[in-house]
């Protein structure tokens, strides 16, 4: 009887400890959440999307040139990851077999685990060193950290693909090569371009590789070999600033970053689940 | 079963057997096969004709070879790892073992376990082994659709919803799909694996009748674990155990007067 009761408390505490974990987890991301609503939602105005930084001292002014900087390095790193990951990707998941695809993919996770500062350092003594600070560093930098993750997720996409569809596409007299173009990657299609999505929103909050890549610019940056301003490494810069406007643009900045990685997460989230109740099993 | 049943092998195992049906010549011919997964031997000499404009079915029980044997005939296992096929496989005397993979696939054209429709509309689902072929233009691509599907007995019921997805068809319509997606092509010779045994009665009544409109223009080879399918729908029937070919004959003698003891054990319901 005992015993029982012994077994009976520790069960208890232990679910206790279990649950309330998880409520800490779950709280803080709605903590961080509301806690970024407010701030940065009563900082955010119109002139934040369409005006320039304005000196110190001087109010108002906006962070349009980070806006478009940002878009600007991220569409070139998926220009340059998402083409070497997906095809990589395809090579490793139809192709590459036994201890060879093990080398490639424990490979991949390595890349995928090295520092993002790493990476930025790697790209500035390789181009930065030589070529100077631009949107192209900046984006060659995020392009790098998007490969390994590219890779992956087609890998595993294309794998979940039913091999009886691959039967019935070679059975027809198609290639290995034309069924996976005309037939796996279709099926699999919805996976991939989620994957890619998910990819995107995770570099496009990465800061360090950008602090010596793409540097920052207070104006807008007229090309892409010229220094450009970008969200996160704007929201570094005025964050550490000692001025209260700054301080509340670096807010406004994190709530449009943040609203954005969510909107670009769901959206893949619901292009998947959408695809679910399409499949035949 | 006896032992003795399982080597009860028809003595002229290596020669061609007798043709079941008298007359023209066979449209594939199988002469003394082995088929090796790694170093397991699935197959051993099996040799025989397969008649044009026929329906050829293969019984026996699990595991017998009878799969094995159709997939060697548009060599499917090829894409098996550590595979490997002794002997010659004739294709209106050709040897298929030697032909270009895909050219031999579009000759000889294969329906699956389960049906497999691609994630595709039902038009792009028929016309997709055209356009890989490189057969037809545009234009007569919808009517060579049609006709695939009217093959397949399947039109009346998709005809108006051509762009809709394959997968809002039930199983049996799938399949069905799946025989119209093989006819588009006009092979010569269609295989088919089993493809009633993930389908209910009425859906399998429906295949059976539409094998009898397909031998009129396409040699019909078929796997089933059904005797009575065997029984209702072949001309000639072959009964494998163990990778032998222990019988081939006409359906009729096979089902009725078969002269191996295997045979005769495994249709009445002795083992299988």
């Amino acid at each position: 009887m005992k015993l029982s009761f012994r077994r009976k408390a520790v069960n208890a505490v232990m679910l206790a400890l279990t649950g309330v974990c998880t409520v800490v987890a779950v709280g803080l991301l709605f903590f961080v959440l509301g806690y970024l609503f407010v701030q940065g939602g009563f900082s955010l105005s119109w002139d934040f999307f369409t005006k320039l930084p304005v000196p110190v001292g001087e109010m108002g002014g906006g962070m349009a040139n980070a806006l478009l900087g940002s878009a600007k390095v991220v569409l070139l790193a998926t220009c340059i990851g998402v083409p070497i990951g997906f095809l990589a990707g395809v090579y490793l998941a139809e192709y590459a077999g036994g201890a060879y695809a093990s080398v490639i993919r424990f490979v991949t996770d390595l890349l995928n685990g090295i520092p993002s500062i790493v990476i930025g350092i790697f790209v500035y003594t390789m181009v930065v060193a030589r070529y100077g600070f631009s949107t192209y560093s900046g984006g060659i930098a995020l392009g790098i950290m998007m490969i390994p993750i590219a890779l992956r997720s087609t890998e595993e996409f294309l794998r979940s693909v039913p091999g009886a569809l691959r039967e019935g596409a070679m059975a027809l007299g198609a290639t290995k090569s034309r069924t996976i173009a005309t037939v796996v990657v279709p099926a699999a299609m919805r996976g991939l371009i989620s994957g890619m999505m998910l990819n995107l929103a995770r570099v496009s909050g990465e800061t360090a590789p950008l602090l010596f890549t793409a540097f920052g610019n207070q104006f807008w940056s007229p090309g892409w070999a010229q220094p450009t301003a970008t969200l996160p490494a704007m929201i570094y810069a005025y964050a550490v600033s000692p001025y209260p406007d700054w301080h509340r643009q670096a807010w406004a900045a994190g709530f449009v970053l943040l609203t954005m990685v969510l909107f670009i997460n769901i959206t893949a989230r619901s292009i998947v689940a959408s695809g679910s109740s399409h499949k035949s099993r | 079963m006896s032992p003795d049943a399982i080597n009860d092998v028809p003595k002229d195992a290596e020669a061609p057997p007798k043709p079941a049906a008298a007359g023209d010549s066979p449209k594939l011919r199988s002469t003394g096969l082995n088929f090796y997964y790694g170093a397991f031997q699935a197959l051993h000499g099996i040799s025989l004709d397969v008649h044009a404009n026929k329906v050829t079915a293969f019984i026996g029980p699990s595991g017998c070879g009878k799969s094995t044997f159709l997939r060697t005939l548009n060599r499917m296992n090829e894409t098996i790892k550590g595979t490997r096929a002794e002997g010659a496989v004739l294709l209106d005397n050709e040897n298929i073992l030697e032909m270009e993979v895909s050219h031999l696939r579009r000759r000889v054209g294969m329906v699956f376990q389960r049906p497999n429709p691609f994630p595709k509309s039902i038009f792009d689902n028929i016309a997709y082994g055209p356009r890989i072929n490189g057969m037809g233009n545009r234009g007569d691509m919808a009517e060579r659709v049609e006709r695939s599907l009217r093959r397949a007995a399947l039109w009346e019921e998709v005809k108006d919803k051509l762009h809709k997805s394959a997968f809002d068809l039930s199983g049996g319509q799938q399949q069905r799909l799946c025989i119209a997606r093989a006819l588009a092509v006009d092979p010569e010779v269609l295989l088919l694996d089993e493809p009633c045994s993930a389908l209910d009665p009425i859906a399998t009544a429906k295949i059976e009748e539409l094998l009898f409109h397909i031998k009129n223009n396409c040699t019909v080879v078929i796997v089933t674990h059904n005797m009575q399918q065997a029984a209702r729908i072949a001309d000639n029937t072959g009964f494998f155990l163990m990778g032998k070919l222990m019988e081939f004959d006409t359906a009729e003698v096979i089902f009725k007067t078969p002269k191996v003891k295997a045979t005769e054990d495994y249709i009445t319901g002795r083992f299988g």
